[in-house]
């Protein structure tokens, strides 16, 4: 293996959250029927977590299934595993249609924790991150300011952000101004 | 500013995590159209005061198609629809009606 | 004079002094005191000079629609322009200045324009300064420029120094405005579960109820506001701000709110501003009523206030802004202040009402507590200047004869109550005129509406025109229940407060008073204080022809200035009525435009400031360009090294340097930002068929195509190298700034024409960095670091091949875009920088040079390589570009065919691609046209052609250019003609277009 960096090489700030750059994390793009066995078998197999639901992320540690459209799903593993889960998954999926491709490194991923880290997301996205609004199982795509993000709960007051690599600078500087002392809303925490 | 819902996710989010993609429902004219067939095909559009179907993407979000009834005038939204249809399916097309009985747009009513 | 009372001051405390300075000066105040009622406390009743003719003029309001009392605050980095002293909360070392004089508040030149006021009427700009035209631009716009505005702009250099920020919230019920009906109504929607957020402008809840008095179930009203705070505050589904404004009412229940969060304690960490981006089921609007001016000569001269602002201060700041007050009125309200006036200790010489019956129950009250009281009376004319020092009394129903003088410092006047209907008209509410109370209020049969088509915005309280305690309670509790029900939640039966109401004798319109008031009168009676407005200008207005009230408005400026003609509005209107001889309904309003009150630039921008104004992309490999220098070009937005100058180096010297070491040795470029796109399925061939001029289908795995893509209407929008992965599998390269518009130009195509292909697609452009290795030196180079096939055999122009360099597993294209040896190596993007690094090192010895985008394009021009963006602008078709090879003939269909076919496409008088090659070496001026004989319908040049690229060639040592060219290709040898806009003309020969290794040996290798 030669040398792999994250976008930010694990970046971090505290504000009213801590903000951390949460290095490289293997993801896979998954485009076919979801409701065909097959792909079902071949991403359940390689994640070991349940097919999710509409809007839906099912994780176990490193590894998960997140519903990204109606025909695409995004296959969690450790980063360093990824190829040879790609390699798995298209084996399993020989003669159906399907595509599935390694998109580990065209992302940065972010967690954004503490009892702020509700209001933190919710100066960036156009999303209720109110309790009641959000909450752990769901994955929201939308907009954080002018780029495309995914979010979803890795446990209580803990958030992950999924965006583009190449914005990566421009996210965590986001979430540090958005963390900034003195900024808490007072709303959700 | 608009709240959409997308009928592929169903999120229900505000315009900025979409993306305008003008009428819906255009039939594709391709080599050997005539010139008028083409030229409406390309250029002349309904813009109405009123019920409209249109396209919109959900860029900032699951990435599909849309359709939408919408009023272009108060902005009331009729209902969203899959792209991949030819027309309003029926249940939109009752929607529109009891808001806007009498209502025409293209082929459709 | 104004001074601070001994007692008094619900909003102050006393405890607590704090020190400010107004144009240099120290004063104090008390800790809840405005800069308004500092000032007043302090004496200081004028506080500025007006827009136009430079009148002094004083502190009129006490809140949000004050239009005179405007201030520079704070310094460098704190400074702004127009502030407001009535909302502005003093806080210890608040610097305030007063605006639009010079040299001085006291003495101000401007002030000569008072004396020309009869020379400068409504329209005076447009009548005066249409000719001579040019003396516009040297004499009357510099001159408009010196002596119009208010505050002054802050400095270029200086920074604003504090953060902001935007916020999303989504409630079931906002209410906005936090007086006694805002709460109530908040209270009824809290109570019956539903999520609300009920916002205050200023820093108290209970509005003016409690200045007003009266009592609700049996207690004081401030009992009342006590309790119902407390109430919501425990409520866990209300949500309370103070400080916050509802701006602006939008579509679908889309709400802008303004929260002021350090401007009271700017010292404290955090953001200044915060913008909130609501969307709310419904809108409950608790704005209250402003209080209307009453129009007579000298209105305008400080002292002269609203009744409601004189009680305001006296009994919420302990702030008397004069010791003698004649009140002047045409309603029972203004009767409330004579009597707190009186209360304080202070002195009422006089009531003058304007109506001959009279007031009511407060009027006995007055009358009980010793003071005059003369109806049907108006005021002639106010003495004074900088400030008042009396009044001349007349008939109302007269001309102006002076009846009677009285001494007084302090004018409290009420026209009638305005309810503010700003945020229900924002989206569409309509109003009504009330002849009663001679105000607009809402239409709740016609609200503004949402995507459901149902009104979503509710007025409450005075806001809806129901200006009694106890009817404001009623209504706006019925609004808070009918919102949350309307919300889905089940409102409670409780029963809404009661609080009886005075019984108040009818109020009578006045417009102009005297009401047969002269011209001379009429020259000195204020409608709009902040752009002096007057109501001689609006009834100019209308002899002039101006009947529709949005144009007056225009004419005039009545209501254009920062206050949006919060007191001038319905006086102006009602002035133009009478003078076009209709009613006032008919006449109509302006449009109510957000925001309510101006919100900050900061909190518009919210956090796009500075490094994240927008998003800047970067590629694995930026922090290596810029620790070397790269000087950067942005395209789209990313940032790509322009070239990496050396230090004394010029960009030219730096882009020639990199360009020889390329074509002679070894070049590397970050071509990690080109677009990458999977295409993948049984029908991925039929599909880039369709997508691409040229045959798709035929690649066969392993191998590249260069593609073009056209719109629908024939134009290119992209182009780039395709890869054929597997049978069912290709790689399309986009342009950098394409990947994103041609993703979803596929998606679009797929998802919404050809749904039953199949076909997926995928961005992969960020998965992988991608290096070009370039020159004649390239392959030894990974030849070095390889063990794979890479000859010219094993390894052929425009094929890929997966190739391990150094234990790194890449991708390799054999592509060329610089007429070299060329190979362009893919690898995940985490494992870019170790691949930049260990090519640098590899070719070290062949002197491995990185070159940047300029480099680039020189060496794409030099081989005639076409550039999206340079030779296409949206109009430009490939045969224009001599890209005929490019164009499937055997294919039926592909987008863009179609429109290709039309006359317009096939003239042959389209101007077409050709070389252009200066005859003297020099370089033609970027965009240049080509001139041919004659003129054009306009008296223009007629035109031949223009350049699309050009540049100097380091290779060839001389200027070398595209462009396209009427015939051109026809005309080779022919010379042509391009005037610069510096003045030279430069002469080309027409040419081929490739300048370099015309045969292509050298990528070929």
């Amino acid at each position: 293996m030669s040398e792999t960096l994250s976008a930010l090489k694990g970046a971090r700030f505290a504000g009213i959250a801590v903000v951390t750059e949460a290095g490289l994390r293997g993801m896979i793009t998954v485009r076919g029927d979801l409701a065909d066995t097959d792909v079902k078998n071949a991403v359940t197999g390689v994640a070991g977590v349940d097919m999710p639901g509409q809007r839906e992320i099912n994780t176990v540690g490193e590894r998960g299934i997140a519903w990204m459209s109606p025909d695409e799903l995004l296959v969690m593993v450790p980063h360093g595993e990824a190829e040879q889960a790609v390699e798995t998954m298209n084996a399993a999926l020989t003669g159906a249609h399907a595509l599935v491709v390694n998109v580990s490194d065209a992302r940065a991923v972010f967690d954004v924790t503490g009892p702020h880290a509700r209001e933190v997301l919710g100066k960036l996205m156009p999303v209720d991150f109110s309790a009641v609004g959000f909450g752990p199982g769901m994955i929201r795509r939308s907009r954080m300011a002018q780029v495309p993000a995914a979010v979803w709960m890795t446990g209580e007051d803990a958030f992950r952000v999924v965006c583009f690599r190449s914005v990566a600078q421009y996210v965590f500087d986001l979430l540090k101004a958005a963390a900034a002392e003195g900024s808490e809303v007072g709303l959700y925490a | 500013m608009l709240i959409l819902e997308c009928p592929y996710c169903g999120v229900k989010g505000e315009e900025t995590e979409f993306h305008g993609g003008g009428e819906a429902h255009l039939k594709r004219f391709g080599p050997g159209s005539s010139e008028e067939d083409f030229e409406g095909y390309l250029f002349h559009r309904e813009n109405p005061k009123g019920v409209h179907l249109e396209r919109w993407r959900h860029v900032n979000g699951c990435g599909k198609w849309f359709h939408v009834a919408r009023d272009t005038a108060t902005l009331e939204v009729f209902g969203s629809y899959s792209a991949q249809v030819t027309e309003p399916p029926q249940e939109i097309k009752d929607a529109i009606s009891a808001k806007r009985p009498g209502w025409s747009w293209r082929e459709f009513a | 004079m104004s001074t601070r009372l001994a007692q008094g001051g619900r909003r102050i405390d006393r405890r607590k002094s704090v020190e400010f300075r107004f144009n240099g000066k120290r004063l104090k105040g008390y800790e809840g005191d405005t800069l308004a009622s500092a000032l007043l406390a302090n004496d200081q009743m004028m506080v500025g000079r007006s827009f136009k003719y430079h009148r002094p003029r004083g502190i009129v309001a006490s809140g949000a629609e004050e239009p005179n009392a405007l201030f520079n605050t704070g310094e460098g980095a704190t400074f702004e322009p127009n502030q407001r002293a009535t909302t502005t909360e003093i806080f210890a070392g608040l610097e305030a200045k007063s605006q639009n004089h010079w040299p001085s508040l006291e003495f101000d030149i401007g002030a000569v324009n008072a004396k020309l006021s009869r020379f400068l009427p409504a329209g005076f700009y447009y009548k005066t300064f249409m000719f001579p035209r040019f003396a516009w631009k040297h004499l009357y716009e510099p001159f408009i420029r010196q002596s119009a505005g208010l505050g002054r702009a802050p400095e270029a250099e200086d920074r604003d120094g504090d953060t902001y920020e935007h916020f999303y919230g989504f409630f079931d019920v906002v209410v906005i405005g936090g007086g006694v009906a805002g709460l109530q109504a908040a209270k009824a929607a809290g109570e019956a579960g539903a999520k609300v957020l009920v916002m205050e402008q200023t820093a108290q809840w209970g509005g003016r109820a409690a200045v007003d008095g009266g009592e609700v179930d049996g207690a004081p009203v401030a009992d009342y506001i006590a309790a119902t705070v407390a109430a919501l505050e425990a409520m866990e589904n209300v949500t309370l701000r103070r400080r916050m404004m509802g701006a602006g009412v939008y579509d679908h229940g889309y709400l802008l709110a303004y929260e002021r969060l350090r401007d009271h304690c700017p010292d404290e960490a955090g953001p200044r501003h915060r913008l909130w981006r609501i969307r709310a089921g419904r809108i409950v609007t608790a704005t209250g009523a402003i209080e209307r001016p009453l129009s007579f000569a000298g209105n305008d001269i400080p002292g002269v206030m609203l009744a409601s602002a004189v009680r305001d201060y006296i009994v919420d700041y302990g702030v008397s802004p004069g010791d003698r007050v004649v009140v002047v009125t045409n309603n029972d309200d203004a009767y409330r202040t004579a009597i707190a006036v009186k209360e304080a200790g202070l002195s009422v010489p006089v009531i003058v009402d304007a109506r001959v019956g009279g007031g009511g129950a407060l009027a006995d009250q007055a009358r009980a507590l010793g003071i005059r009281v003369e109806t049907g009376k108006g005021i002639a004319k106010v003495h004074g200047t900088k400030r008042v020092e009396g009044v001349a009394i007349c008939a109302q129903a007269g001309e102006g004869a002076v009846l009677d003088e009285v001494g007084c410092d302090v004018v409290a006047m009420s026209g009638g109550w305005s309810p503010v209907v700003h945020l229900w008209s924002h989206c569409g509410g309509k109003l009504n005129w009330d002849e009663a109370q001679a105000c607009f209020r809402p239409d709740g049969n016609r609200p503004p509406t949402d995507q459901d088509g149902e009104g979503f915005v509710l007025p409450a309280g005075a806001a809806n025109g129901e200006l009694g305690l106890g009817a404001g309670l009623t209504d706006a509790d019925a609004a808070g229940k009918r919102a949350a029900d309307e919300t889905g939640h089940k409102p409670g039966r409780g029963k809404a407060p009661v609080a009886a109401d005075v019984d108040e004798a009818a109020l009578e319109p006045v417009w102009l008073m005297p009401q047969g008031a002269g011209a001379k009168l009429r020259m000195k009676a204020w409608l709009d204080y902040q752009n002096d407005v007057k109501v001689s200008d609006v009834q100019l207005a209308a002899r002039e022809g101006y009947e529709s009230v949005e144009h007056t408005k225009r004419y005039t400026t009545l209501g254009m200035a920062t206050d949006q003609g919060k007191l001038s509005n319905i006086n102006g209107l009602a002035i133009l009525s009478d003078a076009l001889g209709q009613p006032i309904p008919q006449t109509g309003t302006t449009t109510f435009r957000p925001p309510y009150t101006p919100i900050s630039m900061g909190a518009i921008a919210g956090e796009a400031r500075a490094e994240i104004f927008q998003p800047l992309r970067r590629t694995p490999m930026h922090d290596w360009h810029e620790a070397n220098g790269a000087h950067w070009e942005p395209v789209g937005q990313w940032r790509r090294p322009y070239c990496y100058p050396k230090t004394g180096e010029s960009h030219a010297a730096a882009v020639a340097r990199e360009v020889m070491a390329t074509r002679e040795s070894l070049g590397l470029l970050d071509a990690s930002t080109l677009g990458k796109l999977i295409v993948k399925g049984p029908d991925a061939g039929r599909f880039l068929d369709m997508l691409y001029t040229n045959m798709m289908s035929t690649l066969k795995p392993g191998k590249c195509r260069y593609g073009l893509m056209c719109s629908e209407n024939g134009f290119l929008i992209d182009d780039g190298v395709v890869a054929r992965l597997d049978d069912d599998t290709f790689l399309c390269h986009t342009t950098t700034g394409g990947a994103e518009r041609i993703h979803a130009h596929m998606e679009e195509w797929l998802q919404t024409e050809w749904w039953d292909w199949k076909v997926y697609v995928a961005n992969v452009t960020e998965q992988y960095a991608q290096i070009a290795v370039v020159g004649p030196n390239a392959r030894k180079v990974l030849e070095k670091l390889s063990e794979d096939d890479l000859s010219a055999e094993g390894f052929p122009f425009m094929a890929w091949k997966d190739v391990t360099l150094n234990r790194i597993k890449t991708r390799v294209y054999r592509i060329s875009f610089s007429g070299e040896l060329s190979y362009e190596i893919s690898v995940p993007a985490s494992e870019g920088r170790a691949l930049w690094n260990m090519l640098l090192e590899a070719g070290d010895e062949y002197g491995a040079t990185p070159y940047g985008t300029e480099a680039l394009h020189v060496m794409r021009a030099e081989k005639g390589f076409i550039m999206i963006g340079d030779e296409t602008d949206g109009t430009v078709i490939p045969q224009d570009l001599g890209l005929h090879w490019a164009i499937s003939k055997k294919k039926e269909d592909f987008l863009g065919k179609r429109a290709q076919e039309r006359s317009h496409m096939t003239d042959p008088k389209r101007w077409k691609l050709v070389g252009l090659e200066t005859v003297d070496g020099s370089v033609i001026p970027d965009g240049a046209y080509a001139v041919a004989d004659g003129t054009n319908a306009n008296g223009q040049r007629n035109v031949q052609g223009r350049v699309t690229s050009t540049y100097f060639s380091p290779t060839l040592g001389r200027g070398i250019a595209m462009g396209l060219v009427l015939n051109g290709p026809d005309r080779m040898g022919e010379v042509i003609s391009f005037p610069g806009t510096d003045g030279k003309t430069y002469d080309a020969k027409i040419v081929d277009p490739v300048f370099y290794d015309k045969d292509g040996e050298k990528q070929n290798v």
